[in-house]
């Protein structure tokens, strides 16, 4: 919410700076925000559906006993499929994260969902096609999942 | 008929919440508490940060961006870049609008890719938060190597990717 204002106040103070020194650029570079937001309406709104959605079903504690059950590779796979479908804000993720260590899950299971779900993104993933391209959405997120199974791997070896 | 098209996926949303809806009313309502949540900060962070994209397109010409962020001026470019990447808060949706600028003026797509992978693994405000729930070394082994493979990843994608989609900001 403060982060929000000041951006926000920021954000006025430069259009006001901007419109001083040139109406017509200002109003270019509003309407260019302006076009890009509502060609991207579609998506975010399904990413914010999608959030409260699988959030309202698949609730932290879920996971955890989802995660927390089963042992080995088998939940490392499942902690990166959750990772890689869902879109949990980082200030869940974290204390999640610790929750599902002292319920017993190990430290590459936590890897495996930490790393996933900030990296990988299924769900933006129409958004990111429609911004850069097939190749490149497509490529950048299959190579986040080859790192987050790197990292995973590293920290079941070091941790 | 295209705006359906355009609004597909949602409506498909749309219906699985009307069915969970009709059988699971407290899950239906947590689920319409959470969206309203993520749309009040999605609408707190993205319409500003789409603003400052606009304005620095219209500002900042090309020459200049490229006098920082070009190959003449290699190690600056990823120093600049790692900032811009680290400092910001927010989802990756937040970053596409930014990298998508950095692109269009002319910055290198492997260092756009690198941008994303910063923003994904080196947040400072999240680095705060990822030390003290998971440890030190958890944290530094997770940012080193996202850091160092988002930045081969970028050579790769390069390589691969041809051109940008259509235009964005027009109708």
């Amino acid at each position: 919410m403060i982060s929000g204002i000041v951006l926000y106040s920021i954000a006025l103070v430069l259009i006001g700076v901007s419109f001083i020194k040139d109406r017509k650029r200002t109003f270019q570079a509003l309407k260019k925000a302006f076009m890009v937001f509502k060609n991207l309406l579609p998506e975010i709104l399904t990413i914010m559906l999608f959030i409260g959605l699988s959030l309202a079903i698949l609730t932290p504690e879920k996971i955890s006993v989802i995660i927390g059950e089963q042992s080995g590779v088998l939940s490392v796979i499942g902690a990166t499929v959750i990772g890689s479908l869902a879109l949990i804000p980082s200030f869940i993720v974290f204390p999640l994260g610790a929750t599902l260590l002292e319920n017993g899950a190990g430290y590459p299971q936590v890897a495996a969902l930490v790393s996933s779900l900030m990296a990988i993104g299924v769900i933006s993933y129409p958004l990111e096609k429609k911004m850069f391209g097939t190749t490149f959405a497509l490529t950048r997120n299959i190579g986040a999942l080859v790192f987050s199974i790197i990292f995973t791997i590293i920290i079941w070896v070091v941790m | 008929m295209q705006i359906l098209k355009r609004y597909r996926w949602f409506l498909l949303l749309v219906m699985i919440f009307l069915i969970i809806l009709g059988f699971q009313k407290s899950i239906a309502f947590d689920a319409i508490k959470i969206t309203g949540d993520s749309l009040l900060s999605m609408l707190m962070l993205l319409p500003p940060i789409l603003i400052f994209v606009g304005l620095l397109d219209t500002w900042i010409s090309q020459e200049t961006i490229m006098k920082y962020l070009g190959d003449e001026s290699r190690f600056l470019s990823v120093i600049l870049i790692f900032l811009l990447g680290s400092i910001a808060a927010g989802p990756l949706y937040v970053a596409f609008p930014i990298a998508l600028l950095l692109l269009e003026k002319g910055v290198r797509t492997q260092l756009v890719v690198f941008f994303l992978g910063v923003w994904v693994v080196a947040k400072l405000p999240i680095i705060l938060y990822e030390t003290v729930a998971l440890g030190l070394v958890f944290t530094v082994i997770h940012i080193s190597l996202g850091l160092v493979f988002f930045y081969y990843l970028g050579f790769y994608i390069e390589k691969k990717v041809k051109k940008l989609p259509e235009n964005l900001s027009i109708e």
